[in-house]
C-alpha cells in the first residue's frame, strides 16, 4: 500500500518522450583528435569547493564517522588504531578512483573510433542532457543506468564528455582490477572498485560508504552505479539492489545535503555485445575472467554491426519530493551526526528501508519505460513463439499487428517512419543473421553447430544457445506486456471469472514472478488496474460487474500474452517436479543449478519437455528464490554449507496452481 | 485621547520615562515609536527619522539600491496603509464584572484604539491586516492593575463572573500569544500591567531586586542604572518588552553569556492563578524539592496566571565595555570559530556571527560618511580585505562581538577571542562595525514597515540546534527551503533569505533568520507568507532544530508541540492547566 503515492495509474501511451540527437554523426565529419582535445569546461555543482582525488581521499580518512569505526575495530580486534587506520587507508587507496583529463581525452580518441566501428549510430535525447546539465548545478546528481553491456559506463562517459557536463565517477566491480592497465586505465577515468561482497566486513563498509558519501556531500563529481547490480544477462531488468542507494540517500535524510537529484538512464542496444556470451554463461559455461588479453582478443568484434544504440536520460528524481510525508527525517535528531562513542551506525529504520525498496523499483520502472525498443525485439518475440519456424509472409503480419498492440501498450517503438514493415522487418534479420535466417519463404532460428556429427546433447546446448540469444531480445519488450500477460494467465488459470478470484490467481502469479519480473512490493492491486485498463481498451476483454471475460475478439491477445509466459510457467513447473520428484535431504546451494540443468536435459532428451528456457540459470535461480519467499523450500546455513530443505506437499501444491489445477488460496483485498 | 464614559484610565503612567503612556508614543500599526521610521526621501535616499537611535537623523544612501536590488521592488510602486478603525465590533461586555470592578477602583477601558492596540502582538499577519484597516477579534475591554492585589482582585472577579483574562506586557509578541481567539464566547479583558512598574527593593548583600513584573525592559535597566546596576538582561526587544513578558515565553538576552537567560536569573516569582497565588517561600539560590515549579510558571504564555512579581539577579555596571568585529572568508569557517570559542567556554558577553547576505544588509545602512577621509579609509580596509586577504565579497561573514568586564580583562578576553578567530581565518574588523551590527538589531524591526510600503512583507523567526553540522546544515537546508517554497507559490523576485548565529552554548546555537519577499502579482501575501514560514518551520524541525529557542510557541507554532514535546510531556502540561485554571479564565489558548 505504501508505494501506491510513487505509482499513479495513468495511460502509458500518453507519455511524451524527447526526440534523439545521433553523437556519431559529428564524429564521423570531424577529427577525433580535435574532439579528443576539445576545451572541456563543465559547469559544476553550485556548492562546490573543487578539490582534486587526492585531497578527497584524506577527507575521507579523517572524517569523523570512518574515525569512528576505526576505533571501534581496534578495541574489538585489539590491533592498535595505526594499524587499522593503515588498513583503512589501504581499503581506500585499492578502491579509490583518480579521474584524471588526460585519460578521458585518451578515451574520447578511442572510444570515437571504437563506437563508430561498432554502431551505426548512438542517439541521445538533449533534453535530457539539459535537464541534467541543469539538475547538476543545483543538486548532487546520482545516474543510474541500466546495466546490460560492459559498453555502459565506457557509453555513459563519453556521452557526458561530449556534451561537456560533468564526468562521473563509477562504482564498479573489483574484478576489473584483475585485467592488466585497463583496470588501472578505468580507474584513471573515473571508477572506483568495491569487492562484490564484503558481508561482515565493518572497516570495509565505512571506508566504502564515507567514500561515496564525502563525495555526494561535496557535490564532487555525479555518482555512477548500477541499481540492477551486474549486467543483466538476459536483458530482463533485475530487481535493485539497496546498498549503494541507501548510502546516496543518506546524506539526505540526516540534512547533509538540500536534496539529491536520481536520473535514471536507459540504455539500449539494438544488437548486444555480448548477446551469445551470455546465453553460454546462462547454461553453465563458465564467464570468461575479465583479462586485457582477452579484450585483445575481442577486437574481433570492431568488424561486425551492431546496429544503433539509444540512451534515454530520465528527468531527474528529487529524493526530497519522494520522501515528502514518507520519511520523517526528525528521526535521526537523538542519535549524534558522526558516530560518538559506543554508537553503532544506524541501521536504517523499517519506514526507510521500505522507502528506498520503493524508491529503487521506481527508479528500475523509469529505465524500462524508457528502454527504445527495436522492430528485431518484436520479430524474435513472435520467432520464439514458434520456435520451428515460420511463413515469412506470416511473421510481416504477425509483426505489424504486434507493433500496433505494443505501441497501444505504450511501448518506446523506434520504428522507422514511412517505411514498409516488410523492410523493417527484412533489415533487422540482416542485421541479427546470426540469429534468425530465412531460407526460401521460411524464416527460422540459425542453430550454430560443429561441422561434424554432433551428440544429442550438443545439439540440445546448441540449440538452448539460440533460443536464449533470442530470449534475450523477446525480454526488452517484456516490461510492456508483463501485466496485462500476468492477466492474461489468470484469466485461463482461474476457475471462474469473477473478479476476484481473477485477482487472486493474479496475485499468485505476480508472487510468483517478483523475482523474475520487475513488480513493485505492495503495488498488486494498482498492477491489475493496469493490467484491466490495457486489455480493456485494446478489446481484449470486458468488465462486467464483478466479472472478467474475454472479449470476442480477444482470443488472439490473449493467447499471445499467454504465450509470451508460458516458458516462464513451464520453467518453474519444471523446478518443482524437480524438487519434489529428485531433490534429496542434503540438496546443497551448490549442487541445485547443475542438478537442475540434468533433470531439465533427461526431460528433453525424453522428448516430454519442448522449453528451453528452463535451462537458463537464472530462470532456475529465480524460481528458487521465489519457492524460498513462498515458505516452500527452507534455507539452511550448516558450517560448511547452505543446504535446501524441501516441503515437498507444498512445492506440489505450488505446481499444481501454477498449472491452473487447484484455484489460488482466496486473498481477497478490501477494494476489490 | 478620549476617556470612555465608564472607566477612568490611568492619566499618566510613571513607566517609559515617566512621563506618557507607551501607547501615545508608539505605532499602532507597525514597530516601535511613532517619530523613528525608515523613510525613502525626494531624492529617493532612505532615511531614518527621530532621535532615539544611532541612526536617527542621518541618511543612508545605500539603503535604496539594496533594497530594490534584494527584492525587486520599486519605489514607484508605494502600498500605503489604508486606515479604517470603524471596522471594530463593539465590545461586549459582562455588566455585573464591570459593576464590581468599579467599586475597587482599578482603572479600565473599553476606548476602541485602547481595545486595538492590546489585540495584537508583531506577527506579520496582525501588522498587515491593521495596515489594511481589518482588525479581528479585539479585546472587549482592558483593565490596568496597579499592584499585585489589584490582579488578585481581577483575577478573582474574573473567575466570578465568568470572563476570559488576557495578560499584556509590552505587545512584543512574534507568535500570536496576543490574538484573541475568535471563538471565545465570554467577555475578553486585556490585563495591562504597565502600571505595576517599579522597583520595590534592591538587595545589595544577595544582590537581588524585587520588581513589578509589569516593568519594561529599558526602564528597569535605567533604573537600575541610577543605583549602580544592571540585571544584564537584554533581549533585542528590552526597549518594550516587559518583565512579566521574559518570565512568561522563557526570554534570551543578547548578553546571556555572562547574565543568563531569563531563567538562570529569577530568584523568585509570584503568580496569581485562578486557583490562588503561587510562589515559594524563600530565596535559596537552589533547592531540592521536586521539580522547580519556577519551570511551570517560565513559559506558561499567559494561560495559566499573571506573573506580578520577580526577584532577579543583578550584578553591578561592567566597568568597561568594548565592541568587536571579525570578517571570515565564509560563514562555515564563521560557524566553526564560534564552536571552538564555545567549546573553549570564552564566550564573550555577546558573539553573533551574520551571513554574507545580511552583512551586505548591514552595509545598506551605512550611513553617509562624513568625510572624504573616512571614504578613503573604507575604501581601503574593502580593498585589504578583498584583494589582497582575497576574501570573496559575495561569500564572507562578519561575527559581532561585545566584550564587558575589567577593563584588563576585557582586553586580554579580546585577545584570546581574536587568536582564536585567527585560527580560523578570521580578520578582526573593527569596533564600528560591531556596533553598528548591534544597532541593526534594534532598527530591523522598523525595516519591515519601510518594506510594507512598496510592497515587501518579511519576519523573523528563531531556532535552536546542536553543534556539530547541524548549524551548517540546518542554515543551508532552511534558507534553500525558503527560496523554492516562494518560488513554486509563485513570488516573482528571489526572496532575502538570510541567517545568523545569535547565541552559542556548549551544546549548540540559536539560529535567527529573516525572510522576506517582494509580493507584486500575489492575491494573498499573507498566506503566502505563512505557507513559506511554515515550510521553513517543518525544515527545521526536520534537521534536528528546536520549536523555538525563545519567542515561544503562541499559537503560531501549538500545531508542533505534541511532536515536540510528546503527547505525554503534553498532558503534564495540559494537567498543570486543568489544575490551576478549570475554566479556562486565562483563555489565550497559547501553547496547548
Amino acid at each position: 500500500m505504501a508505494s501506491k503515492a510513487l505509482y499513479s495509474h495513468r495511460d502509458p501511451v500518453l507519455k511524451k518522450r524527447d526526440d534523439f540527437e545521433d553523437i556519431l554523426e559529428e564524429r564521423r565529419n570531424s577529427s577525433d583528435l580535435r574532439y579528443a582535445f576539445k576545451c572541456y569546461t563543465p559547469v559544476l555543482y553550485r556548492g562546490l569547493t573543487p578539490c582534486k582525488a587526492a585531497t578527497l581521499k584524506s577527507m575521507v580518512l579523517q572524517s569523523e564517522q570512518l574515525l569512528h569505526v576505526i576505533n571501534q575495530v581496534s578495541a574489538e580486534s585489539g590491533e592498535s588504531t595505526d594499524v587499522v587506520k593503515d588498513e583503512a587507508a589501504a581499503i581506500l587507496e585499492e578502491m579509490a578512483h583518480r579521474l584524471q583529463l588526460r585519460t578521458i581525452r585518451f578515451f574520447a580518441y578511442t572510444l570515437s573510433k571504437a563506437f563508430k566501428a561498432l554502431y551505426r549510430s548512438v542517439c541521445v535525447n538533449e533534453e535530457g542532457i539539459q535537464r541534467l546539465q541543469q539538475a547538476m548545478q543545483e543538486h548532487p546528481v546520482v545516474l543510474l543506468p541500466s546495466h546490460r553491456s560492459y559498453m555502459d559506463f565506457l557509453m555513459m562517459s563519453y556521452i557526458l564528455y561530449t556534451y561537456d557536463l560533468s564526468l562521473p565517477v563509477i562504482a564498479a566491480g573489483m574484478d576489473f582490477l584483475g585485467m592488466k592497465f585497463v583496470g588501472e586505465m578505468l580507474r584513471m577515468s573515473g571508477a572506483f572498485f568495491i569487492r562484490r561482497s564484503f558481508g561482515g566486513d565493518q572497516l570495509y563498509w565505512a571506508v566504502f560508504s564515507e567514500y561515496v558519501k564525502t563525495m555526494l556531500r561535496k557535490g564532487y563529481a555525479p555518482i555512477e552505479f548500477f541499481l540492477e547490480g551486474t549486467r543483466s544477462r538476459t536483458c530482463k531488468s533485475l530487481t535493485p539492489k539497496l546498498g549503494l542507494l541507501n548510502i546516496v540517500m543518506e546524506p539526505f535524510f540526516k540534512g547533509e545535503v538540500f536534496d539529491v537529484n536520481l536520473v535514471p538512464v536507459s540504455m539500449s542496444y539494438e544488437r548486444v555485445l555480448e548477446e551469445s556470451l551470455y546465453a553460454r554463461e546462462l547454461l553453465g559455461v563458465p564467464k570468461p575472467k575479465e583479462s586485457t588479453s582477452g579484450l585483445l582478443k575481442a577486437r574481433k568484434i570492431l568488424s561486425e554491426d551492431y546496429g544503433s544504440m539509444h540512451v534515454y536520460f530520465s528527468p531527474p528524481v528529487s529524493v526530497r519530493s519522494l520522501a515528502q510525508g514518507r520519511i520523517n527525517r526528525s528521526q535521526f535528531n537523538l542519535t549524534p551526526r558522526c558516530g560518538g562513542s559506543g554508537h553503532v551506525a544506524q541501521k536504517p529504520s523499517e519506514e526507510t528501508q521500505a522507502f528506498v525498496n520503493d524508491v529503487a523499483y521506481r527508479i528500475v520502472r523509469l529505465q524500462q519505460e524508457n528502454m527504445v525498443v527495436k522492430p528485431w525485439v518484436l520479430v524474435a518475440t513472435l520467432l520464439l513463439q514458434s520456435v520451428e519456424g515460420m511463413e515469412l509472409t506470416e511473421l510481416m503480419e504477425q509483426t505489424s499487428w504486434l507493433r500496433d498492440l505494443a505501441r497501444m501498450f505504450g511501448a518506446f517503438l523506434d520504428w522507422p517512419d514511412h517505411t514498409p514493415c516488410s523492410m523493417v522487418v527484412s533489415s533487422s534479420i540482416s542485421l541479427h543473421r546470426n540469429l534468425a535466417c530465412v531460407s526460401g519463404s521460411r524464416i527460422s532460428l540459425v542453430v550454430e553447430g560443429p561441422q561434424g556429427p554432433e551428440t544429442p546433447e550438443e545439439a540440445l546446448f546448441n540449440r538452448a544457445v539460440s533460443v536464449l540469444s533470442c530470449a534475450s531480445y523477446r525480454n526488452q519488450v517484456l516490461h510492456v506486456f508483463l501485466r496485462p500477460a500476468l492477466l492474461a494467465m489468470a484469466l485461463s488459470n482461474a476457475n471462474s471469472s469473477r473478479k476476484e478470484d481473477i485477482y487472486s490467481c493474479f496475485d499468485f502469479l505476480r508472487n510468483v514472478f517478483s523475482d523474475e519480473f520487475i513488480l513493485s512490493p505492495g503495488a498488486s492491486v494498482q498492477d491489475f488496474d493496469e493490467a484491466c485498463h490495457l486489455l480493456v481498451k485494446c478489446g481484449a476483454v470486458e468488465l462486467l460487474h464483478q466479472d472478467v471475460v474475454m472479449a470476442e475478439s480477444g482470443r488472439t491477445v490473449l493467447s499471445f500474452l499467454t504465450l509470451l509466459l508460458e516458458p516462464f510457467l513451464q520453467g518453474y513447473q519444471v523446478v518443482c517436479r524437480y524438487l519434489r520428484e529428485e531433490a534429496t535431504e542434503n540438496l546443497t546451494e551448490k549442487q541445485f543449478i547443475p542438478a537442475v540443468r540434468s533433470f531439465a536435459v533427461k526431460l528433453h532428451l525424453s522428448g516430454s519437455l519442448k522449453c528451453y528456457e528452463v535451462l537458463s540459470s537464472d530462470l532456475q535461480k529465480n524460481a528458487l528464490n521465489a519457492l524460498i519467499r513462498l515458505n516452500v523450500v527452507r534455507r539452511v546455513r550448516t558450517n560448511e554449507q547452505v543446504l535446501f530443505k524441501v516441503n515437498k506437499a507444498a512445492v506440489n501444491s505450488v505446481e499444481d496452481t501454477l498449472g491452473g489445477r487447484i484455484p489460488t488460496q482466496k486473498s481477497i483485498l478490501a477494494r476489490l | 485621547f478620549s476617556c470612555s464614559s465608564s472607566g477612568v484610565k490611568p492619566a499618566v503612567a510613571t513607566g517609559l520615562v515617566g512621563t506618557v503612556q507607551q501607547q501615545d508614543i508608539m505605532k499602532w500599526n507597525g514597530w516601535g515609536y511613532a517619530d523613528s521610521k525608515f523613510f525613502f526621501n525626494k531624492k529617493g535616499q532612505g532615511e531614518f527619522t527621530g532621535k532615539r537611535y544611532r541612526l536617527s537623523g542621518l541618511i543612508l544612501p545605500s539603503l535604496k539600491d539594496w533594497f530594490e536590488g534584494t527584492f525587486g521592488a520599486n519605489l514607484q510602486h508605494k502600498s500605503p496603509p489604508s486606515l479604517n478603525t470603524s471596522a471594530v465590533a463593539p465590545p461586549s461586555l459582562n455588566e455585573a464584572f464591570v459593576e464590581e470592578l468599579k467599586s475597587t477602583g482599578i482603572p479600565f477601558s473599553h476606548d476602541t484604539e485602547d481595545r486595538v492596540f492590546r489585540a495584537h502582538g508583531h506577527c506579520l499577519h496582525e501588522i498587515f491586516s491593521l495596515r489594511d484597516g481589518r482588525v479581528g477579534r479585539c479585546p472587549d475591554m482592558v483593565v490596568w492593575p496597579n499592584c499585585h492585589n489589584d490582579v488578585v482582585k481581577i483575577v478573582e472577579l474574573a473567575c466570578k463572573h465568568s470572563v476570559c483574562l488576557i495578560p499584556y506586557g509590552g505587545g512584543t509578541s512574534v507568535s500570536s500569544a496576543l490574538e484573541c481567539p475568535p471563538e471565545e464566547t465570554r467577555s475578553i479583558v486585556s490585563l495591562d500591567t504597565s502600571q505595576m512598574n517599579r522597583i520595590l527593593w534592591i538587595d545589595e548583600k544577595n544582590l537581588t531586586a524585587h520588581v513589578e513584573a509589569g516593568i519594561i525592559g529599558q526602564d528597569l535597566e535605567r533604573l537600575l542604572n541610577e543605583s549602580g546596576y544592571c540585571t544584564g538582561h537584554e533581549p533585542d526587544s528590552m526597549e518594550f518588552s516587559s518583565l512579566g513578558g521574559w518570565v512568561a515565553t522563557r526570554a534570551s538576552g543578547m548578553k546571556k553569556n555572562i547574565y543568563g537567560n531569563i531563567e538562570d536569573l529569577v530568584v523568585h516569582i509570584k503568580m496569581v492563578t485562578p486557583r490562588g497565588v503561587i510562589e515559594k517561600s524563600c530565596q535559596g539560590p537552589r533547592m531540592s524539592t521536586g521539580p522547580d515549579i519556577h519551570h511551570f510558571i517560565l513559559g506558561s504564555e499567559g494561560t495559566l496566571g499573571v506573573v506580578t512579581e520577580v526577584t532577579l539577579k543583578i550584578r553591578p555596571i561592567p566597568e568597561y565595555q568594548k565592541y568587536g568585529s571579525v570578517v571570515f572568508p565564509n560563514f562555515q569557517q564563521g560557524v566553526a570559530c564560534l564552536r571552538e570559542v564555545a567549546k573553549q567556554r570564552c564566550a564573550p558577553a555577546s558573539i553573533r556571527l551574520m551571513d554574507n547576505e545580511q552583512f551586505q544588509f548591514g552595509h545598506a545602512l551605512k550611513p553617509q560618511v562624513s568625510s572624504i577621509f573616512t571614504s578613503f579609509l573604507d575604501g581601503l580596509k574593502k580593498f585589504y580585505i578583498t584583494k589582497f586577504k582575497g576574501f570573496d565579497p559575495h561569500h564572507l561573514c562578519v561575527a559581532t562581538l561585545l566584550f564587558e568586564g575589567d577593563r584588563e580583562k576585557v582586553l586580554q578576553h579580546e585577545k584570546l577571542v581574536y587568536d582564536i578567530a585567527a585560527k580560523f581565518g578570521g580578520l578582526a574588523a573593527g569596533e564600528d562595525n560591531g556596533q553598528r551590527g548591534y544597532m541593526l538589531t534594534f532598527v530591523i524591526a522598523y525595516l519591515r514597515d519601510l518594506g510594507m510600503e512598496y510592497y515587501v512583507i518579511g519576519e523573523s523567526f528563531e531556532t535552536s540546534v546542536p553543534w556539530d553540522r547541524w548549524v551548517l546544515d540546518l542554515c543551508r537546508n532552511v534558507k534553500e527551503r525558503i527560496v523554492r517554497e516562494c518560488k513554486e507559490k509563485g513570488v516573482q523576485f528571489p526572496p532575502l533569505s538570510t541567517c545568523r548565529v545569535t547565541q552559542t552554548y556548549d551544546a549548540g546555537a540559536c539560529v535567527y533568520f529573516y525572510f522576506a519577499f517582494n509580493y507584486r502579482g500575489l492575491s494573498d501575501p499573507v498566506h503566502v507568507y505563512e505557507q513559506v514560514e511554515h515550510a521553513a518551520r517543518e525544515e527545521i524541525l526536520a534537521n534536528g532544530g528546536s520549536l523555538s529557542h525563545h519567542h515561544g510557541v503562541g499559537k503560531l507554532r501549538k500545531e508542533w508541540m505534541q511532536e515536540t514535546i510528546s503527547s505525554v510531556g503534553l498532558g503534564m502540561l495540559k494537567s498543570v492547566k486543568d489544575y490551576l485554571d478549570p475554566n479556562n479564565i486565562f483563555g489565550n489558548r497559547n501553547l496547548l
